[in-house]
């Protein structure tokens, strides 16, 4: 039996009319200790799929199952990274991380959770920006600030919402390299989405694409077969890598490119223009 | 942080931002560009001041009244050291009865006589009814707070409590001090009637006149900062698992709380201007009552005191709208508080 899953759960919005579905007949099972991870295109449904297993929202139809039992709403069980970080901007690192472990750790003494904080600040390597308020941190450090919090109430699965989509290249790139190394600690359950497949070859044991919606449906899915510590500069030069790496895009622009066809369809006719030539504007030449 | 930058961020806070390009100039930070913002900062406005005080001077002693000509910025100026004067005077007169009675009191203990203590009764001086008027108007507006902050988060919480006080909310919110004052007194006439009563019913009228008046901005942002909580957060907290009074006290008020205090500040502006009507028909000692007394006793310096009121009356508005301000820098996460 799988450790988490999700059977035959689809979702729509609206109603009437209006309805449009989302994701339609969702299948995924995630074994534990495992990091899988969703990769797909933008508007094509990931923040829906990872509401839905946060328990954020409910599916209309099908099960969000973890450990065999159905998830109930929302809980500290699954911790969220999410996209936009969604820090407390009132509190300090310590004061945001800490707001999740009093939760968790309620029977505790204060000073123990306190020092608990502290560990997960740590963890992430904030303790100099420990008493710093989020505004004053860039993006990649408030993001780190998130995934302590995520931590910090020892959840079964963790859930990260394209937790580096918002950040520059070479943070985005760090991150990565600290995120691998906090999951290989000790091997917690995770669900990474994202939309960069590189992204999802260095982190994850396994890859499943989503279908871009409307009624997005996931794609079979890769095993990531790359001993750990996954080194980025040598993976690029790795047959296995660049095997996966050619399997899945080729995989995600094949799909794409049938969802555009079908789209076409419905769309407006655009006038075939082309320019004459490519010289500057007649008028604009001075003689 | 260096000490420089702690002060102009003082400034800043306490709303005299006019003052940083002095410091800068005293550190000798870009001296060219300081001159400049000095220049408009504090040079525009002091001309501004200077052209009023000039149109001023130059169209009152054109006007006559029943009472003499229009006092010009010379005669209110002097009508203001003469208030300052009058309540030295009467300090000094006071002093002295509290004096003779203590060398009375000293008479009778050795004559042994019962000896029984007496107040000074003179009449109340400016700065006495300028206090008084704080007094009224910080009564007024912490009963307004006492009902509108919990209230508004009511409204912010919860949908169809808005929906159900809307409607009383705009009716209420644009009514006249003026009409609700003969309710109130006549109110606290039937309902204030203890033997011995800790505060004058003038004082109780014109403080709940005030606070019927001025609850209103508190109470709509508010509701509005309590309903408008990023969702994200809410998000946080469901995924938490927070209760519902941990939800409010831990996500929902520290997100309102620069809206609430945007509210209060509103708030006691509204309740400082109705104030003023208050105590005139109250007969409530403050400035109110001087405004009223000075105009029904007719002297040639009536004007003058009118105008001495009338500006004592903007300046103290302005300092508990800085006071305000400087409050809620304080509370306000989106700028600098005070210890980073």
């Amino acid at each position: 039996m799988a450790f988490f899953e999700l059977r035959g759960v689809s979702k729509s919005y609206g109603s009437g009319s209006q309805r449009t579905s989302v994701l339609a007949d969702i299948n995924l099972e995630i074994r534990e200790g495992e990091l899988l991870a969703v990769v797909g295109f933008s508007g094509s449904g990931k923040t829906t799929l990872i509401s839905l297993m946060a328990g954020l929202i409910e599916p209309d139809a099908g099960h969000v199952l973890l450990d065999g039992a159905e998830i109930d709403g929302p809980g500290p069980d699954r911790g969220v990274v999410f996209q936009n970080y969604s820090l407390l901007p009132w509190l300090t690192v310590h004061g945001n991380v800490l707001l999740a472990i009093r939760h968790v750790h309620a029977g505790r003494p204060r000073q123990e959770q306190s020092e608990l904080a502290d560990h997960y600040i740590d963890m992430v390597g904030l303790m100099p920006a420990r008493d710093k308020y989020p505004r004053a941190l860039s993006g990649g450090m408030r993001q780190r600030v998130s995934v302590a919090r995520g931590l910090a109430t020892d959840p079964r699965v963790m859930l990260l919402d394209e937790p580096l989509s918002a950040l520059d290249a070479l943070t985005r790139a760090t991150l990565q390299d600290e995120i691998e190394q906090i999951w290989r600690r000790d091997r917690k359950t995770a669900v990474l989405i994202t939309n960069d497949v590189d992204e999802a070859i260095l982190l994850a044991d396994r890859i499943v694409p989503l279908r871009p919606g409307p009624g997005a449906t996931l794609g079979p899915s890769f095993e990531v077969a790359l001993d750990r510590p996954r080194d980025r500069t040598a993976i690029n030069h790795d047959p296995t890598y660049k095997k996966i790496r050619a399997q899945v895009t080729q995989y995600l622009m094949l799909v794409g490119r049938s969802h555009r066809r079908a789209g076409r369809r419905s769309a407006p006719a655009l006038p075939d223009l082309r320019p004459l030539d490519l010289g500057p504007p007649r008028s604009r030449v001075v003689r | 942080m260096s000490n420089k930058v702690r002060v102009i961020r003082g400034l800043d806070m306490v709303g005299l931002g006019l003052l940083v390009p002095f410091v800068k100039l005293a550190t000798g930070e870009a001296p060219r560009t300081q001159a400049r913002e000095i220049l408009q900062s504090v040079g525009l406005p002091v001309l501004a001041i200077g052209a009023f005080l000039l149109a001023w001077s130059l169209l009152a002693s054109s006007v006559e009244t029943s009472i003499g000509s229009v006092p010009g910025p010379i005669a209110v100026a002097t009508e203001a050291g003469n208030l300052v004067a009058d309540h030295r005077a009467e300090r000094a007169k006071e002093a002295a009865f509290y004096e003779r009675m203590e060398t009375l009191k000293l008479k009778y203990a050795e004559e042994g006589k019962p000896w029984k203590d007496r107040r000074y009764s003179g009449k109340p001086t400016y700065f006495d009814q300028i206090l008084t008027s704080l007094k009224t108007v910080f009564a007024g507006f912490v009963l307004a707070s006492l009902i509108a902050v919990p209230l508004g988060i009511l409204c912010g919480l919860s949908d169809r409590f808005y929906a159900a006080l809307n409607p009383l909310i705009q009716v209420f919110k644009p009514v006249s001090p003026l009409a609700w004052l003969p309710i109130v007194m006549i109110l606290v006439s039937a309902l204030y009637t203890s033997a011995d009563p800790m505060f004058e019913k003038s004082f109780i009228s014109s403080a709940v006149t005030v606070a019927l008046c001025s609850l209103w901005p508190t109470l709509v942002n508010t509701a509005l900062g309590v309903a408008s909580v990023d969702p994200d957060h809410m998000n946080v907290a469901r995924v938490l698992k927070l209760s519902q009074m941990e939800r409010v006290f831990k996500i929902v008020l520290p997100s309102a709380l620069p809206l609430i205090f945007t509210g209060l500040r509103l708030s006691l502006g509204v309740g400082w201007m109705v104030l003023i009507a208050a105590e005139m028909l109250a007969q409530n000692p403050g400035l109110g009552k001087f405004v009223w007394d000075m105009f029904q006793n007719g002297s040639s310096q009536t004007l003058a005191q009118i105008m001495v009121a009338v500006f004592t009356i903007g300046l103290i508005g302005f300092a508990l709208d800085r006071m305000m301000s400087f409050v809620q820098s304080l509370v306000s996460f989106d700028v600098a508080p005070a210890k980073a």
